[in-house]
């Protein structure tokens, strides 16, 4: 068995108002940063799994999101898997 | 009349009293339901009040689901008893799956606590068909993440099952259609953002939460085990 380090990114879907990330998008300017576009604000999730391969983290994973860490509604998410 | 209503407290729950209280002026009998039992008791209609559950961590209501009186409340409703969630109860409704859509953050970003008017459109829930479509109510909110979001598929299914019981006269939060509460397509299970226990005397500005509450008493009550 392997421990495998997990990063899900949770973010508001493309479509789904982020008035949050729209905030900080207005505000760059003020600093000189003319040129940024789409931010968007969400969260990091770390974990770790023991699992035997890549394959199983992942499904494992994909099913944790879509069941708990996100709300599908709303959000969606990006994981990395690193064996540690 | 003493109507039997179960208010639930969840670690954070913070509205518990004033609706124990709300029902009580009313006639009724009310009772806390602890997060931690696995039953609703002989309640025959239950109460998911606003607050914080379980801190809201991770996201509004959605830890509130491994309580286990969810799961209980989970099987009254799906038996037809009538649940009414104000507030984070609307949003611990959404995140269980007992009601469609979600609930995320105001547009604007800033947590609004102000009296609105709300319109009653649907009078088909269990609510509703103590209200006249059209007319117009004052209850207050209280809240950050009340914007109402779903998919367009889903809001074509409100609309057509009558499901969108109120809306907002000037949508303050930005939710899609002006929504402030709808029902599941049975009827039976109502979420609503404006809090109906902060507006039951003139000295709170309205008495139109009464109405709200009291339609528990006059709702299809079922008795479960």
């Amino acid at each position: 068995m392997t421990i495998w380090r997990v990063k899900v990114e949770v973010s508001p879907r493309s479509g789904i108002a982020d008035p949050a990330g729209a905030t900080i998008e207005r505000s760059l300017p003020a600093l000189g940063f003319e040129n940024v576009q789409n931010v968007r604000l969400g969260k990091l999730i770390c974990l770790e799994i023991e699992a035997e391969n890549r394959e199983e983290v992942e499904k494992l994973v994909a099913d944790m999101s879509e069941r708990f860490l996100t709300n599908p509604v709303i959000e969606d998410s990006y994981v990395e898997i690193f064996e540690s | 009349m003493s109507r039997h209503i179960g208010v639930v407290q969840f670690p954070g729950t913070n509205c518990e009293q004033d609706s124990i209280d709300t029902i009580k002026n009313l006639g009724g009998q009310a009772e806390i339901l602890w997060h931690g039992s696995d039953t609703v008791g002989s309640v025959e209609a239950i109460v998911i009040p606003g607050g914080f559950a379980h801190g809201d961590y991770l996201r509004c209501g959605a830890i509130a689901r491994f309580s286990p009186i969810m799961t209980a409340i989970s099987r009254f409703a799906n038996s037809g008893g009538v649940v009414l969630g104000i507030c984070n109860g609307f949003q611990v409704l959404t995140e269980t799956g007992l009601l469609p859509g979600a609930l995320q953050k105001n547009v604007g970003l800033k947590f609004l606590c102000q009296m609105e008017s709300l319109i009653v459109d649907s009078t088909s829930s269990a609510i509703g068909k103590s209200f006249k479509s059209g007319e117009q109510l004052q209850i207050p909110i209280n809240h950050f993440e009340g914007n109402y979001v779903c998919s367009p598929e889903v809001m074509c299914e409100l609309e057509a099952n009558g499901q969108i019981f109120l809306r907002y006269e000037s949508n303050p939060n930005g939710s899609i259609g002006s929504i402030a509460g709808i029902s599941n397509k049975e009827g039976n299970i109502v979420g609503m953002m404006p809090h109906p226990e902060r507006a039951t005397s003139v000295l709170l500005g309205s008495m139109d939460g009464n109405r709200i509450l009291s339609a528990l008493f006059e709702g299809n009550v079922k008795n479960n085990s």
